[in-house]
């Protein structure tokens, strides 16, 4: 049983029902923690000891946010500069998350095929999210492949209900150990690994 | 010193702890506790004490001048001048009319026209000690009424000095007792007057030069010894001596006090110098009020009992009609006016001075001053009851009303998820920033004449004692989902906690807590949710120092959560610690101790040291290691 963190940021929860129905089935499987970073740190005041230790009781952390300008919301942002700190999660004695698993999984309005070479965004998530990959390399841990819900501009319904079904199986999938490093190291999002 | 004095000590601190706190259960308040206590052990009752009631009542009387002492230190001048409209305007009229229409059916009942006007300015006097001790037990200090009071009080307290000048033209016996003051002799009697003129001037500027430069240097070498009764020595030499400086030229003490204290209002040392004088004065003041209960002459009321009771009556009836004329002349709305005119229609301390006075001045005969002395007590004796029988009798039926009788059986909308109690200079911020978010609140306030205003304002506000449960029902405590608490009084708001917890534990508690050690208080009751008034504005106020000295904005604000934070949890930690102590340690003393404690966590706690996280010196060090 691995045990889950999610840290959600989203500055305007109130108007994305997207992330709000992630967040209700996210909240609802059982082996994850999930931490509201808005919620805790309206004043992005964010308590170090705190956030560290929390993420040395959890061996996979997900990073929860809307797409905004091809990353993450500030908070988040600054939780990244505050809490991985030198000597700590990086360096030469910078160990603590060592082992451990990072991923984003991020809504985006637009689809996927807008982010591709040739599409209107020019580049995939995959290269957007590299400074993530980039900071959990840092940090001694493994990065993988983003959950991705598109077109969140056009969600109908049924397709916020059939993300928020996807996100459900990964999540109790991850928890429960039943995805291989291979099967994940091969595929673009996490949602191919779901169907 | 004698038997005498122990067993008379015995008597009347006995009947003191044994009256007073089963009045105070009862609701009665102190003041009449401390009658009936007296009026118990009086020669009437059980004649523990007789004819030293008088002098005991001189020696008391010192617990007026010290609680004047008291009032000005929380007065300061910049306040004074605020309220110099209502000093004399209202108290000017008061003293004016009170004497006016009381002389008159004086010379109707026969008596000559100067003995009745002397009489009519005797009794046009109310009782500071009564009215201010009262009304603040009651909270109701920072009302209008409140104000008013202490304003008309303030003039009276001046007043007495034209009035002792006066009263000796009013004495057709003449001769040689003129402009003798009593008690003391004074040092300058045997002066020209001109030059007792300039004395009285002198003696007032002395105290307010005195006050402003001496005390301050004097006080400070005091504290320097860090004795404790030394200090208190100090405070109290510092209002005997005014005292003794007021009596030698003729002025009242309490006036003279009330000065001192207003000067030093500003002084580091005015916590400390209250905190000190405190003690006294409450202990003092009680022995007063004994004292007036125990002087009550019943043997004399016994003889008359329908001429003096009427007399009683007709006197508190007529002041109490000058008075309410005055509150609507001067726009106090009908409660606020009620309140005002109840507390102040008796005849005050201050009385028994001027009786005696006229006595020497062979103004009045001695039956008639024993007659109005006994008076002037039953007055005195009758005031806690009547402002009992005003607030639960008068006032429901022709105040301002209150909620319950304004909800029609059929309207819903008061089912605000939000209870404002307390809609002064912070419950006002709160309710007008939920306001502007959108959110109903329902607002009660005990200051009458500020419900109107605000109403007039279209606001939805509600009169009343939000700590009586009815209110806070026909508020709709029931349906709603927090409770924000700011009265005035932290006494008021944790009466208010204990009502809530009680009858609505289903409603958040937020609560206004002026310093620490009402945050202690709140936190003990239970309460989640304490603000210190001061405590982010003063935060704020340090960042932006920070900003002026050069620290860039995130940093100086960054310091601030941290320094909040610690600050708090040092708060609960502290509280933790206090025990018992509260009741004994003075609060002064317990209250710097405790600064102490917090600068000495503010020095230790390394989180103070910030944000390692973009601090990139041990990233540099590594680097240069390898």
């Amino acid at each position: 049983m691995a045990k889950v963190l999610i840290l959600f940021a989203h500055p305007r929860y109130e108007n994305s029902l997207v992330q709000q129905h992630l967040s209700t089935v996210a909240q609802k499987v059982s082996g994850v923690t999930f931490h509201d970073l808005y919620e805790f740190y309206p004043d992005f005041d964010v308590q170090i000891k705190y956030e560290q230790d929390l993420l040395i009781g959890h061996d996979i952390i997900i990073l929860q946010h809307p797409f905004y300008w091809y990353s993450c919301p500030p908070l988040l942002k600054q939780w990244i500069d505050l809490v991985l700190e030198h000597g700590w999660a990086y360096g030469r004695a910078g160990k603590a998350l060592a082992g451990k698993i990072m991923m984003n999984a991020v809504s985006t309005g637009g689809s996927q095929a807008a982010y591709q070479p040739d599409g209107f965004n020019r580049f995939t998530i995959g290269q957007f999210l590299a400074p993530f990959d980039q900071t959990a390399r840092l940090c001694n841990m493994a990065y993988y492949p983003p959950f991705v819900v598109h077109g969140t501009h056009r969600a109908a319904t049924r397709d916020i209900e059939n993300a928020g079904e996807s996100y459900r199986l990964l999540l109790e999938g991850i928890v429960a150990g039943k995805f291989s490093d291979e099967a994940i190291r091969n595929v673009t999002y996490l949602n191919e690994l779901i169907n | 010193m004698d038997q005498v004095f122990f067993s008379h000590a015995l008597v009347y601190l006995a009947a003191a702890v044994l009256v007073v706190p089963f009045a105070k259960r009862l609701g009665m308040g102190s003041v009449l506790g401390y009658l009936i206590a007296g009026i118990i052990i009086g020669p009437y009752l059980l004649g523990f004490v007789g004819a030293e009631g008088e002098d005991i009542m001189h020696v008391a009387e010192f617990g007026v001048v010290m609680m004047l002492f008291l009032v000005g230190l929380e007065l300061e001048p910049s306040r004074l001048w605020r309220l110099r409209s209502s000093i004399l305007g209202l108290g000017g009229l008061q003293v004016l009319g009170t004497s006016l229409l009381l002389a008159i059916p004086g010379v109707l009942l026969g008596l000559s026209w100067n003995v009745a006007l002397a009489i009519g300015m005797i009794l046009s006097m109310s009782s500071t000690a009564i009215v201010l001790q009262t009304l603040g037990e009651k909270g109701l200090m920072h009302s209008s009424a409140g104000q008013n009071s202490f304003s008309v009080l303030l003039f009276q307290d001046l007043a007495i000095i034209p009035i002792l000048a006066v009263l000796p033209l009013l004495s057709f016996h003449g001769g040689g007792q003129e402009m003798e003051v009593p008690g003391e002799t004074g040092l300058i009697d045997h002066l020209p007057g001109w030059a007792q003129t300039l004395a009285v001037f002198g003696a007032v500027v002395a105290v307010i030069f005195i006050g402003t430069t001496l005390v301050r240097p004097l006080l400070r070498y005091v504290a320097g010894t860090r004795l404790r009764e030394l200090f208190t020595a100090a405070a109290l030499l510092l209002v005997v001596g005014i005292t003794a400086l007021m009596y030698s030229v003729g002025l009242s003490p309490a006036l003279g006090t009330f000065l001192g204290g207003v000067v030093l209002a500003n002084s580091e040392y005015r916590h400390e110098l209250e905190s000190d004088i405190e003690p006294f004065k409450g202990l003092l003041l009680g022995l007063f009020f004994i004292a007036v209960g125990a002087s009550v002459n019943f043997g004399l009321i016994l003889e008359n009992p329908f001429l003096v009771l009427s007399l009683v009556a007709s006197i508190m009836v007529l002041k109490t009609i000058v008075l309410y004329a005055l509150a609507r002349l001067f726009r106090m709305g009908t409660d606020q006016g009620l309140v005002f005119a109840v507390s102040l229609s008796q005849v005050g301390e201050f009385a028994f001075v001027l009786l005696s006075f006229a006595r020497q001045q062979r103004i009045l005969d001695e039956n008639l001053t024993a007659m109005l002395m006994a008076i002037v007590a039953l007055t005195m004796a009758l005031t806690p009851l009547m402002i009992l029988l005003n607030e639960k009798l008068i006032i429901p039926r022709v105040g301002t009303e209150e909620l319950a009788e304004q909800i029609e059986p059929d309207r819903i909308d008061e089912k605000n998820p939000v209870i404002i109690a307390g809609f002064g200079r912070y419950g006002n911020i709160v309710g007008r920033f939920l306001k502007a978010n959108g959110i109903g609140t329902t607002v009660l306030e005990i200051d009458s004449d500020r419900v109107e205003l605000l109403r007039k304002l279209g606001l939805k506000v509600y009169y009343g004692d939000a700590t009586r449960e009815e209110l806070l029902k026909s508020a709709g405590a029931e349906a709603a989902q927090l409770i924000v608490i700011a009265l005035d009084s932290p006494e008021k708001c944790l009466e208010l906690v204990e009502t809530v917890k009680k009858h609505y534990p289903h409603l958040h508690v937020l609560v206004r807590a002026q310093d620490r050690s009402d945050a202690y208080e709140f936190m003990d009751a239970g309460v989640l949710y304490v603000y210190r008034e001061t405590f982010d504005s003063s935060l704020r106020m340090g960042v932006d120092a920070l900003k002026i000295l050069g620290r860039r904005s995130y940093q100086a604000h960054q310091a601030m959560n941290i320094f909040r934070r610690h600050d708090n949890k040092a708060l609960k930690h502290l509280a933790t610690l206090r025990g018992d102590r509260k009741q004994y340690i003075n609060h002064a003393r317990e209250k710097i101790m405790e600064l102490e404690k917090f600068i000495e966590a503010d020095l230790q706690d390394r989180a103070l040291d910030h944000d390692a996280g973009w601090d990139v010196e041990s990233l540099k060090e590594e680097f240069r290691a390898s």
